[in-house]
């Protein structure tokens, strides 16, 4: 795969006086960020047809750095704005970039719902097991023992596997990479963009300053190490047992498939309701 | 173009359906909501209606949802609304604050019942008008209107559509549970028979990169919609003229709440609607708005005939408020008497707005009945 120079990505796509963005050293979210633009750019998309949206958190503020409509929403909602946003222009593709608390926690409703109409979106979600922009506290990413300014002696509860929760949910495309695996993460964000309904690509990505520090990885190389010692290829996790398994999480892709789109479900609802009423043949 | 019913004629129709049609009507093309009483009947009016006017409507996971629907279905260029009761109302309020900070047009309807909590679904009440003004966080200003009969609320529905575009701003309309189930004889228009405007586009390359500025000088900044190329960014965080970020600065957040602020209170005459009965020589007034209104307007015929000099002004807008109107009227008045379904809210309006110039009483009702006339009238005589 050739790679296009990073600067050109960022001339191309980013708006220069909006810079330099708010994230930490070491934090992934613009790796994740620069793997969309590849994966848009490789695909030929043009700026005008595509629209960002955000909830609350670190991750959310990346519509705001991109030349791309944009809308920055309330925490957990992007999904259900864009709901608006899709069915009342379909022409529009929608590329929704959330954190792990806007998925899973306050906007854990919206997300199985939007799925379960398979909403046309692409899903670049960001999972660092922290809520990071409020200092550090756990999410319900946060894998057990793990620490956080609202756990300070490790966390107790069990942790949201958010790609598994979108496979069961019904999304057509779902995959989790680690922002290290960049080749496989721009591919799957190709196919996901590519695909009608709902896509999610989730990223592992680091957060040194306020996950990292309180758990005795400050740096994200550190982190990246980590993240080769609890992260277990797909076809590896499936001749694994269940306590080896226990703790790890699992990367590779979870789902492709063609369930119509709610566009299209949409449309022929339309067509039907006409037909019904005698309004067309 | 092709409507499902009638128009150009008067029908017998329900406070919900009325609202529904008005909403066609005035080009809403995006229905977003949740079920609740007693308002679910303008959803399913819209279900029935919307994909045959090639619109949109759907059934939202929950009030938050429904209203993020259709916010961003005003920034894919829509005319959208949503509609609930008091419970879902206060799920709503975080992105109705949303609205009001990007200065989204939107309509969402709240067809009061008794509360607070889940309180008395299927019975009426006035009870929240301070929410529908105060409701979200922050310094913010939305318009509020509220009819009193089927046919105010068709009429109402269309000048909400209406002051949303012109305003770029989200407004609510506060029927209630009597005048959503109720039948009466509504006018439904033509299309050339009504006023509809739409709100203003950018003429220019220059004036979409203000999305949140004032090129016309009339607070009120171009809309420029997504997909058209523009590249706009919208945020709920404190935004500069561009809408940038800018969340450190205490004169931005100032240039903006200020603007928000202005573009509603300068043009407090267009939007301010009202009816009097009977004012001119009146020595007492009564103030009301919704429902309430009916029996008020009976209860000054009453006291008309019985000799008393009874007046009424009608509220069709509760917010922004007439502040200066009360003062005047109080001023050619001995008392001001307030009927309203709660415990006190356009009282302490009416109350504040007469400074003092005439003494100003609450006729509060709860339970889930509008006031009698005579319990008005009885009030009036003392």
């Amino acid at each position: 795969m050739y790679l296009k120079d990073a600067y050109d990505v960022r001339d191309k796509y980013l708006r220069k006086e909006m810079l330099p963005t708010i994230f930490c050293p070491g934090c992934g979210i613009g790796s994740a960020l620069q793997f969309t633009l590849r994966a848009i750019d490789d695909l030929g998309y043009s700026q005008d047809e595509i629209v960002w949206v955000s909830g609350i958190g670190c991750s959310s503020r990346v519509p705001g750095y991109v030349n791309f409509d944009g809308l920055h929403t309330t925490h957990g909602r992007a999904l259900a704005f864009a709901t608006g946003i899709k069915l009342a222009n379909p022409d529009l593709k929608i590329i929704a970039f959330m954190g792990d608390g806007d998925t899973s926690a306050i906007g854990g409703n919206h997300f199985i719902h939007a799925i379960r109409r398979n909403l046309d979106v692409t899903v670049i979600l960001i999972n660092n097991f922290t809520y990071g922009m409020t200092g550090g506290q756990v999410a319900p990413t946060t894998l057990k023992g793990l620490k956080g300014t609202t756990a300070p002696y490790g966390q107790f509860e069990n942790p949201f596997d958010i790609a598994g929760l979108a496979v069961s949910a019904g999304a057509n495309y779902v995959a989790r990479w680690s922002v290290f695996n960049y080749l496989q993460g721009i591919n799957s964000i190709k196919k996901a963009l590519q695909k009608e309904g709902f896509s999610l690509v989730e990223f592992l990505s680091p957060c040194p300053v306020s996950f990292g520090r309180r758990n005795r990885m400050k740096t994200a190389p550190e982190l990246l190490r980590w993240y080769q010692k609890i992260t277990v290829p797909l076809n590896k996790a499936k001749k694994m047992s269940p306590e080896e398994l226990e703790g790890k999480v699992v990367i590779g892709e979870f789902a492709d498939r063609d369930r119509p789109g709610l566009v299209r479900s949409y449309m022929e609802y339309r067509e039907r309701a006409k037909k019904m009423m005698g309004w067309e043949e | 173009m092709r409507y499902p019913f009638p128009v150009g004629k008067a029908d017998f129709i329900p406070g919900d359906e009325a609202i529904a049609r008005a909403a066609i009507l005035a080009g809403c093309r995006f229905y977003a909501g949740y079920p609740i009483t007693p308002a679910s009947e303008i959803f399913e009016a819209m279900a029935l209606y919307m994909p045959l006017v090639d619109g949109v409507s759907i059934q939202m996971e929950d009030e938050l949802g429904s209203i993020a629907a259709i916010i961003g279905a005003s920034w894919a260029g829509a005319k959208a609304m949503t509609a609930t009761s008091g419970p879902g109302f206060s799920l709503m309020q975080e992105n109705l604050g949303y609205a009001v900070m990007t200065e989204t047009p939107i309509v969402v309807v709240n067809m009061m019942r008794g509360g607070p909590s889940t309180g008395q679904p299927t019975f009426p009440s006035q009870g929240d008008i301070m929410q529908a003004i105060w409701g979200t966080h922050g310094d913010h200003m939305l318009i509020v209107l509220s009819p009193s009969t089927v046919q105010e609320a068709f009429d109402l529905t269309i000048r909400a559509f209406n002051l949303a575009e012109k305003y770029r701003t989200p407004v609510v309309l506060l029927g209630d549970a009597e005048l959503a189930h109720m039948r009466e004889r509504v006018y439904i228009p033509t299309p050339d028979e009504i006023e509809v405007i739409n709100r203003k586009l950018p003429a220019n390359e220059e004036e979409a990169r203000l999305p949140f500025g004032d090129p016309h000088g009339d607070g009120v900044p171009p809309m420029p919609i997504f997909g058209k190329g523009y590249r706009t960014y919208v945020t709920g965080l404190t935004h500069d003229e561009n809408g940038h970020p800018r969340t450190v600065e205490p004169e931005v957040q100032e240039r903006l709440i200020g603007r928000i602020y202005r573009k509603i209170l300068d043009h407090k005459d267009d939007i301010i609607s009202y009816e009097k009965f009977g004012l001119d020589d009146a020595d007492v007034a009564i103030v009301s708005t919704g429902i309430v209104s009916r029996s008020a307007i009976r209860a000054v015929k009453m006291l008309r005939e019985r000799g008393v000099k009874a007046g009424l002004l009608k509220l069709h807008t509760v917010w922004p408020f007439d502040f200066d109107m009360i003062e005047e009227l109080a001023e050619g008045v001995k008392k001001i008497l307030v009927p309203e379904m709660n415990m006190g809210q356009l009282y302490h309006l009416v109350k504040e707005g007469a400074n003092g110039k005439a003494e100003v009483e609450l006729i509060p009702k709860v339970g889930g009945e509008v006031h009698t006339p005579m319990e008005i009238a009885e009030k009036v005589v003392g």
